[in-house]
């Protein structure tokens, strides 16, 4: 009963971390069919951030770790970490992959990498994040708030799981209740036609961007806050978490921004369903054999509408 | 068919025999990732370049291939031969003497069957993976790949450690007494397969990439091979020209994983490498791609171009180590914004128009 509820909780709070970043990746395949292989690395890059940026403030505040940290630095420190990504994502758009808007998939698909090795490895440079791993100092004062039989809540699960059902919730409001979110679903359901209708196209992509590599730095913030560990930039497993949240966007269906939340649940507590029940170390390989079969069974994931493709 | 390949076996006997009389050992090491980073690109590019499909995972058909060639190369020597040790030849390793070897009476054999059994193991899950696979459409089967070759990895890093001599006996009598089951999941784990027999010499290297070559280019140049490329030019209208898409789509991946794992088997083996699960994982693969999308995707001798740069670059850029792979990664963003096709294109060097005015204004087809 107790394994039971832990792997829930872990499946949950892992979840929710997935369905972040596969939002990212769901939006931006919505809009221009390609898949954002730099997602991942943008998500690295707001864990890195935050370490930095917890690590300069809490040596300013005198080094006395989560006890001498003011409550709202945790928040602050997400902030700028999302301000900085938002910025990066724009810029990463503009410069590699708006020149390559008519161009065929694959060369964007090739760019893609080219930038994701680039983010990689500049970041492994000893001058940026260095090739060791790194431990975040305490943000927040971690308390336990809940003990069920032998599973504790504690306060950063619920900050961690809340601040990412937040975003979301966010994130679904902005596209499905704005102007802007009729603008991005526009161009996602046809590109020229919205562009005929008045849209900024370039605009409403930049935007698109902008607001995922937002949401990848909150998940970096997030792992950074879970985990307090965090590898260095090109270590493979942050390309599989960027690959298992990929994942998750493709079960829940591609572009679709519900589905993304859903798949991101769906991978989370299969992964840890696996590795309570079944063997650990095989943890990587249930996600890549669900993508194999939804594939197969549904490849329109499981909110995806199947896309007849017209000659 | 005959006379290219007697030309191939003439090329790597030449490089071999020229090579290691000429080289000393540090270049001739990387004369031999030559040859086995020209494999490693060209068949590669048959499934990126010529196929259209874009395959992220070859590290893993190299790794697979790799780990079944050292099985037979290390247990398999000890069963049949009674010994781990290389069996010595004049076609074997990089001995700096090669007096009194036997030619083609030592190990040759023995390797040649190693590295097709590496090869067709590779290609057995190449058909494996590409089946379900390949019906899917151009980046999720990327994913998919990518995906495959992590797994790969961590199989591998599963698996348990190699039988090495110790507890006062023999590597030879352990192996005798493990059941034959264990043997193919004793390769190391996380430490790695790193006591393999080095056979790998340049003749061997040079052979692998002379064949692979031979085969792409008989591939892009014959009927059966314009089936592949009528996929990557269009895949509707191929199919309504009556090809078989996803059947051609699998051949294509499973040739690819035959030679990657034939230079897998060549790669475990050569001195100074220890193979290990990372030789699966994303970075090697990205290594092959930036060859084939360098030397243009479906051009046999951009590939072969590529590879030999793309070898050779490390080792001039050695003062700048750090920043070697920044700059692949801007090479490959420019290159996509300014030179798409990459150095050569679909065409082949001597299809390039100025090498055509040289010789005589002769047009040729692509």
């Amino acid at each position: 009963m107790d394994q039971l509820l832990q792997t829930i909780k872990d499946g949950i709070s892992m979840g929710s971390l997935y369905a972040l970043i596969a939002l990212g990746y769901t939006m931006v395949y919505g809009i221009l069919k390609f898949i954002n292989f730099a997602h991942s690395d943008v998500v690295v890059l707001g864990a890195w951030l935050s370490l930095v940026m917890a690590d300069t403030t809490t040596r300013a505040l005198g080094g006395a770790g989560a006890a001498g940290a003011p409550w709202w630095l945790g928040g602050a420190v997400l902030v700028t970490a999302m301000v900085a990504c938002g910025l990066i994502g724009f810029t990463i758009e503009r410069l590699a992959y708006k020149p390559l808007r008519g161009s065929p998939r694959l060369n964007v698909l090739i760019t893609a990498i080219g930038v994701s090795l680039f983010l990689q490895n500049t970041g492994q440079l000893r001058a940026v994040f260095g090739t060791n791993p790194r431990s975040i100092p305490p943000l927040i004062h971690d308390a336990t708030l809940l003990t069920v039989g032998q599973v504790n809540f504690k306060l950063l699960d619920l900050i961690g799981f809340g601040t990412a059902v937040a975003l979301m919730i966010g994130l679904d409001y902005l596209v499905f209740h704005t102007k802007l979110g009729r603008a991005m679903r526009a161009v996602s359901h046809n590109r020229v036609t919205a562009s005929l209708m008045g849209i900024p196209v370039d605009r409403v992509i930049s935007f698109t961007f902008v607001t995922g590599a937002m949401l990848a730095a909150a998940g970096g913030f997030l792992w950074a806050l879970k985990y307090e560990t965090i590898k260095q930039p090109a270590d493979s497993s942050w390309v599989l978490l960027g690959l298992k949240a990929f994942v998750a966007a493709v079960v829940g269906g591609i572009g679709n921004v519900r589905g993304a939340m859903l798949g991101g649940m769906a991978i989370g507590l299969l992964e840890n369903f696996g590795s309570a029940y079944l063997s650990s170390s095989m943890k990587d390989v249930y996600v890549f054999a669900l993508l194999i079969v939804v594939l197969l069974v549904r490849p329109g994931g499981i909110l995806g509408k199947a896309v007849v493709e017209k000659v | 068919m005959v006379w290219p390949l007697a030309a191939a076996l003439v090329y790597a006997l030449v490089v071999h025999f020229g090579g290691r009389t000429v080289l000393d050992p540090y270049y001739a090491i990387l004369l031999v990732t030559i040859g086995i980073n020209i494999t490693l690109a060209v068949s590669l590019n048959m499934v990126n370049g010529f196929t259209g499909q874009f395959s992220m995972g070859h590290a893993g058909f190299l790794a697979v291939g790799g780990y079944a060639c050292g099985i037979v190369t290390y247990y398999g020597s000890a069963k049949v031969f009674g010994s781990t040790a290389m069996r010595q030849g004049q076609l074997c390793g990089m001995p700096l003497e090669t007096a009194g070897l036997p030619f083609l009476g030592g190990g040759e054999w023995f390797f040649l069957l190693a590295l097709l059994v590496g090869g067709l193991v590779a290609a057995g899950l190449g058909y494996i993976v590409g089946l379900p696979s390949l019906r899917l459409r151009g980046d999720y089967l990327a994913i998919v790949t990518l995906g495959f070759g992590e797994i790969v990895r961590v199989v591998i890093q599963q698996s348990g450690k190699v039988i090495k001599a110790g507890g006062g006996k023999s590597a030879e009598q352990l192996i005798r007494d493990a059941p034959l089951y264990t043997l193919p999941g004793s390769v190391g784990g996380s430490l790695g397969f790193d006591n393999l027999p080095k056979y790998t010499s340049l003749f061997w290297a040079h052979l692998a990439a002379a064949a692979t070559v031979l085969v792409a280019y008989r591939l892009k140049s014959s009927t059966y091979g314009r089936a592949f490329l009528s996929i990557r030019e269009d895949e509707v209208a191929a199919e309504a020209m009556g090809v078989n898409t996803t059947k051609f789509k699998v051949r294509a991946f499973v040739l690819a994983a035959f030679f990657a794992g034939v230079a897998g088997g060549l790669y475990g083996s050569t001195l100074g490498v220890a193979l290990s699960p990372v030789d699966a994982g994303f970075q090697k693969s990205f290594d092959i791609i930036i060859m084939v999308v360098l030397g243009g995707l479906g051009s046999i001798s951009g590939a072969v171009v590529a590879a030999v740069v793309v070898t050779l670059l490390p080792e001039w850029l050695r003062g700048v180590a750090e920043y070697r792979m920044i700059i692949y990664a801007l090479t490959l963003i420019l290159l996509m914004i300014f030179r798409p096709q990459g150095l050569l294109g679909v065409r082949e060097a001597w299809e390039m128009p100025l090498l055509r005015k040289w010789m005589g204004g002769k047009r040729g087809g692509t």
